[in-house]
């Protein structure tokens, strides 16, 4: 039953050097879930993030996706298997324009059938059309934010994770990105979302997770996350 | 912790009680050999000693370190071409250009950091390499011969090798005291403090940049020192001294030795250098041994000499 | 006037061979964020290869390609063993460790080819003149210039144009991010390192017929090319070529006019010897100015 799940974790433990980040985060993500990660800032969120990317390097745990240990596979790997990442800050490139943004890095290795596109993430963002020469350093806030999703569809990912993806953007915008999430997820994405939003993310992931301190203390359904105020309170700092 | 300091103590202890009594055993052996060779390391390592201050210390990687070396030595043996041939002169002279030179690179280096500073350091030597090279005047690319060493109205004879290795060696000890005394004042404080985190030291008040210059000039100026010993040890200057390879076994010297700990460089000059003897009796190639075994170093045992002994005790 | 052209031309060639030097080291410096100190050794590399294989093959040409095989090879082997340790790590590190591969390759070379130079003669169908302008001017050094302008515009397709190229620029201001898009940045380091490798054979290969190829040939181009890379900026190709091309034609130009100038208002012997030191200080002058005015060079790089 457990392999059934598109993304495992099973007491992931994560160090920064000498100091530990992760004490025995697990959560899962199955076949089109929207699942969120939440907490205050330094719990533990954008670590856990970069553990399944391996970018930091875990120290103990197990990482499966699709059923298969990756734990320990160079970032590259990972991300080929089929993780797209849309990270906090954005991260485009700021030497390369929109189009070479999202080009450079696209792929479609499991053979999608009908797959992310230039055209296809144009017609998503259209604002990313219209700016197609510009630089990345040109852009504003929103836009990189959509440029840096766009990136990540690019290649064809199984499982998307957006870490932080709304910080720093204007309610309108703000509001483009979860219409955007929400079109994905009736498309069939499985989405890991790191946000602050409670309101937004419990209208369109299914499941959510809260940490703390590098442990996971909470989790459940949305109707359970909109009910439990006690626990948002606690957490969340609503 | 005291049983590491003890180690390391020891360790300082039985070097310098070394070099003290070399002169003896070398006399009693009738060996020159060694204590030239011991003569060149003890200069070396006083160069060794100022490049410390601002690389160990300070995190500044000089490229160009040599470059004093070549202008200490040159100002003595130019002025002895001259005709003036008083230690009273060329001395201080030798640290004046050298001061000089160091305030010009300097003041236009320290604005930069890490790679450009490293990249610009090298440049500015080289310049003064090839200038040097071109001063037909003062031999060119084939050096100039010093007949007489410098004279100290016979205060001490710099022609007898006893007298003038006493000499150095005084002055390598002082050098290690003034730098120990000037790492731990608020000058070495902000230095240090600077290596790591320049910003924090501006924000508290500090004009880091005056600071590291001074810094800069001094280390400059001390190697200058070294350079005109060097000139009345070889009885010689040409521009190799201060080809940009020599100041690579500099910062090779003050590495392998422990960057950032006080008799770093003298462990880093007496082992380079007698590695070099050793190696070149082995082979004629030596350096294709060095140069791998440097690589190595620098992945596997940074810390440097001082770091293995410190070691000793913890491990 | 004609005296002048011709040493605008020199200038020229000398200004695209450096840089084919500098753009690999702006490149590698640029991309893995590594100080190659022994990117001479390459350079000295490739003209002893090309004396050698010319030798054995007695055809300029064939020779030509294999040193630039072999200095491609070279360049790959020695960044999958040598320098992969040293990715991430502090840039005295780097210095140190290919400062200790100079001396490795240095001394090579005189244990296989011995410490005489070598030469490597122009093969008779180069060693011509071609009339420009009115002057003769040596068909070898146009060829160099048009094989090096050929070089400059591949780059500049592959780096602007191609797939390539925007991972390379990518990956030169966010390595990490490249990584976590599915990208394998140790082969793109070890083609980026190959890349500069060949170039740097190239120029050496290049430069061959000109000078003696000797042991110690790569350190004195190098700390041209670094001068080269700081006036432009480091990391910019662009800014590599037009210092190139800035330095080379200055200190050709400053060679040639300087004591002449000087003989204007000084004596004979004054001037000479004051324009020997004054030329060789020029580019570092020039470097000086540069900095003083502009610390990160000419076309900074974005996102660094």
């Amino acid at each position: 039953m457990a392999d059934a799940n598109l993304l495992e974790l099973d007491h992931v433990e994560t160090c920064y050097g000498l100091s530990q980040v992760l004490f025995g985060v697990s959560l899962s993500i199955g076949p089109g879930e929207v699942v969120t990660l939440m907490g205050r800032n330094g719990m533990g969120k954008t670590t856990t993030v970069r553990s399944v990317l391996g970018l930091t390097r875990t120290r103990a745990g197990s990482i499966r996706f699709e059923g298969r240990e990756i734990r320990a596979l160079p970032t590259y790997r990972v991300a080929k298997l089929g993780i797209g990442l849309v990270p906090e800050g954005r991260q485009i490139f700021p030497n390369l324009t929109v189009r070479e943004n999202l080009v450079a890095t696209a792929a479609n290795r499991a053979g999608a059938g009908n797959p992310w596109t230039l055209d296809r993430v144009f017609r998503l963002f259209p604002r990313l059309a219209e700016r197609g020469e510009s630089k990345g350093t040109q852009l504003s806030g929103g836009e990189q934010q959509m440029l840096a999703v766009g990136r990540a569809l690019m290649t064809n990912p199984k499982l998307l994770i957006l870490d932080e993806a709304t910080e720093g953007l204007a309610p309108l915008m703000r509001a483009e990105i979860w219409r955007c999430l929400a079109g994905l997820k009736a498309a069939g994405l499985s989405i890991l979302l790191i946000d602050k939003n409670v309101d937004a993310l419990t209208r369109i992931a299914d499941r959510h997770y809260i940490i703390e301190k590098g442990q996971v203390v909470w989790t459940g359904t949305s109707p359970q996350l909109a009910a439990a105020s006690d626990i948002q309170q606690r957490y969340l700092s609503i | 912790m005291k049983a590491a300091l003890d180690a390391r103590t020891l360790f300082v202890v039985i070097v310098v009680a070394g070099l003290v009594l070399m002169p003896v055993y070398t006399g009693v052996r009738g060996d020159v050999f060694v204590l030239t060779l011991f003569t060149r390391i003890v200069i070396l390592a006083i160069a060794a000693t100022s490049l410390n201050l601002i690389l160990g210390y300070g995190g500044m990687v000089s490229f160009g370190h040599a470059a004093y070396l070549g202008i200490g030595a040159y100002a003595v043996g130019i002025l002895a071409e001259e005709g003036i041939g008083s230690g009273f002169v060329q001395w201080p002279f030798a640290l004046l250009v050298s001061a000089l030179f160091a305030l010009l690179v300097g003041a236009l280096s320290l604005r930069t950091r890490g790679v450009y500073f490293i990249m610009i350091t090298l440049a500015f030597a080289q310049m003064i390499y090839y200038v040097a090279a071109g001063l037909d005047r003062y031999g060119g690319d084939d050096g100039l011969t010093i007949y007489a060493r410098s004279r100290f109205a016979g205060l001490i004879s710099l022609s007898d090798p006893t007298q003038f290795y006493y000499l150095c060696l005084a002055l390598l000890l002082a050098s290690i005291a003034f730098t120990w005394r000037l790492i731990n004042s608020r000058f070495g404080m902000v230095i240090c403090g600077s290596r790591s985190n320049d910003r924090r030291m501006r924000a508290i008040g500090f004009p880091t940049f005056r600071y590291r210059l001074a810094a800069f000039v001094i280390a400059g100026v001390w190697c200058g020192l070294a350079g005109a010993l060097l000139a009345n040890h070889t009885d010689f200057v040409s521009p190799a001294m201060m080809y940009w390879t020599r100041s690579g076994d500099l910062i090779v010297m003050v590495v392998f030795g422990g960057m950032g700990s006080l008799f770093g460089p003298l462990f880093g000059a007496i082992s380079l250098l007698v590695l070099e003897e050793g190696l070149s009796r082995v082979t004629e190639y030596w350096q294709i041994i060095l140069g791998p075994l440097l690589l190595l170093i620098v992945l596997f045992a940074r810390g440097g000499i001082d770091g293995l002994i410190g070691r000793i005790r913890r491990g | 006037m004609l005296l002048l052209l011709e040493q605008c031309l020199n200038g020229l060639q000398f200004g695209l061979l450096l840089f084919l030097l500098a753009a690999g080291l702006t490149l590698v410096f640029g991309i893995m964020d590594l100080v190659n100190l022994a990117h001479g050794s390459l350079y000295m590399m490739g003209a002893y290869f090309a004396a050698t294989f010319v030798a054995w093959t007695g055809n300029f040409f064939a020779g030509a390609l294999l040193a630039l095989a072999a200095t491609l090879l070279l360049g790959i082997v020695l960044e999958m063993i040598a320098l992969r340790p040293l990715y991430g790590r502090d840039h005295l590190d780097h210095v140190l460790g290919t400062f200790g591969l100079i001396l490795f390759f240095n001394e090579l070379v005189r244990l296989v080819w011995g410490p005489a130079g070598l030469s490597l003669p122009l093969p008779v169908a180069l060693n011509t003149a071609v009339d420009i302008f009115g002057i003769y001017y040596p068909a070898y050094r146009l060829l160099i210039i048009l094989v090096a302008l050929l070089v400059a515009l591949f780059l500049y397709v592959v780096v602007m144009k191609t797939r390539l190229g925007m991972l390379i620029r990518a990956g030169a201001s966010n390595r990490e991010m490249v990584g976590a898009l599915g990208v394998d940045i140790k082969l793109l380091f070890t083609l980026v390192f190959g890349l500069g490798a060949a170039l740097a054979g190239l120029a050496g290969l290049m430069h061959a017929p000109i000078l003696t190829v000797q042991i110690g040939m790569g350190e004195n181009i190098l700390i041209l090319a670094f001068v080269v890379i700081v006036i432009g900026g480091i990391g910019s190709i662009r800014g590599a070529f037009v210092a190139a091309i800035f330095v080379g034609v200055a200190d050709t130009l400053g060679r040639v006019l300087l004591p002449d100038l000087l003989r204007l208002v000084l004596s004979s012997t004054a001037a000479s010897t004051l324009a020997r030191a004054l030329s060789s200080m020029l580019i570092y002058l020039l470097m000086a100015i540069v900095l003083a005015l502009r610390p990160q060079g000419l076309f900074p790089v974005a996102g660094r």
